[in-house]
């Protein structure tokens, strides 16, 4: 990106962005018969540098640290704030563009306006320059995370349209060690940023990454590590998870919803409640499960993409 | 309703994505099993858990959910904050327990799906 161009994304957004988005909005309000003498205290505590003064409802001016250092400085006698603040309240509507803002801060000089709402003209909250430069980093930074995504995602629609084949079948594997819960997870989470970058349809990717996890989990609880090899191909994605063992004796029985053979620490965890494989079969168009006692355990999984738009949960 | 908005009117803390607040939260699923949550929360769900460990941030991210709260002032490990900040997940705390954090923001208009 040049830099002018980054300049005028800024001044599309303060057209974009409306005052009420950046304003603060737990505003904090001083009454006019607070004295200067206390205006520190509460200006340091809150760590604000000026507000809004209030009598009940109506506001009648602004007081800022600005009010309180000429007071300081003319060394006058100890008076309450309604004597000293700007009654000259200017104000900007939360509906109102940024840009409204921008102008006001350069027309007045002030430090901060107090934002109400159009119609009910109720105080809405405050804003200062630091909330408007806030306010358009963190939407720059969306920008940016979006514009990482698209640029992946065109990434790999071109690696397909640059691969000549009748069939095209993409191969994943993930290792995943045994009884390592700080990593538990990993290999079904990186399986399903990889899936959303190959643009397949939410719902299959979030279908195969429940699957997967709950694959992958089976493995760090029972086992000393497996692999999870993932096969896509246009019509499905088929996952295979296997591990060298110690197998289940009763295959059936792991089948039942809420049979666990988990250990009590692995269930503090919020593991092994027994749903785990039937997680797995309400999410695939097909599963099956192979084991041999000794030597280890297979789970295949098939979910059929036109499967897509059928719920993961029930 | 806005995740900003029930961070303020419920008063809770934000642990991690500060930069991220500005999702719809659109339901909510209160459960301290993982396979319980993979099962039966819904994308845009608020979580309400007791769990702390990082695989809480890898269940929430698989069904993109748009927050967890962490009930009874239980802090999230220092692993769990890494793994949120990185996806982007925020995470809350709060004093209250599950039941009574549930009953306001059942008030507040965040209903459980069925």
């Amino acid at each position: 990106m040049t830099p002018d161009n980054k300049i005028s994304r800024i001044q599309e957004l303060v057209y974009e962005i409306r005052v009420g988005e950046v304003m603060q909005k737990d505003v904090i309000t001083i009454s006019p018969r607070t004295n200067m003498s206390e205006l520190r205290g509460i200006l340091r505590e809150k760590r604000i540098s000026g507000a809004p003064v209030m009598d009940g409802d109506e506001m009648v001016g602004i007081i800022s640290i600005e009010d309180f250092i000429k007071w300081l400085a003319d060394r006058e006698h100890d008076c309450p704030v309604s004597e000293k603040m700007s009654k000259d309240v200017q104000t900007l509507y939360a509906d109102e563009p940024l840009t409204q803002a921008v102008n006001k801060f350069e027309r007045f000089g002030f430090g901060r306006f107090a934002v109400i709402d159009h119609q009910s003209r109720q105080l809405l909250g405050i804003i200062t320059k630091g909330d408007i430069v806030e306010g358009l980093l963190k939407k720059l930074e969306v920008d940016h995370y979006k514009e990482e995504e698209e640029v992946y995602r065109r990434r790999v629609k071109h690696f397909f349209e640059d691969i000549l084949a009748d069939k095209v079948i993409l191969l994943f594997q993930y290792d995943v060690a045994g009884h390592d819960f700080k990593r538990a997870g990993e290999g079904a989470s990186r399986l399903k940023a990889s899936l959303k970058r190959l643009g397949l349809d939410p719902q299959v990717v979030r279908r195969v990454a429940i699957a997967t996890y709950e694959a992958e989990m089976n493995i760090v609880i029972y086992t000393n590590g497996g692999k999870i090899r993932v096969r896509v191909e246009p019509h499905g994605i088929f996952v295979r998870v296997v591990d060298s063992g110690p197998g289940i004796p009763d295959v059936q029985k792991v089948l039942q919803p809420g049979y666990s053979t988990a250990p009590e620490w692995v269930r503090n965890l919020g593991f092994g409640a027994g749903m785990g494989l039937n997680n797995i079969l309400k999410c695939a168009s097909k599963m099956d499960l192979k084991s041999v006692v000794g030597k280890g355990t297979q789970v295949y999984i098939r979910i059929d993409t036109k499967d897509g738009a059928m719920s993961e949960t029930n | 309703m806005k995740l900003t908005e029930l961070i303020q009117k419920l008063d809770l803390s934000v642990r991690s994505a500060k930069a991220h607040l500005d999702r719809e939260v659109t339901g909510g699923y209160a459960s301290d099993l993982l396979s319980d949550v993979l099962a039966n929360g819904k994308q845009g769900d608020l979580w309400i858990t007791l769990q702390i460990h990082q695989n809480i941030v890898g269940v929430a991210s698989i069904k993109d959910l748009a927050g967890i709260i962490l009930v009874n002032n239980r802090e999230p490990e220092p692993e769990t904050l890494e793994k949120a900040e990185t996806e982007k997940l925020p995470i809350m705390v709060t004093k209250m327990p599950t039941f009574e954090l549930v009953g306001k923001l059942y008030s507040l208009g965040i209903v459980g799906t069925k």
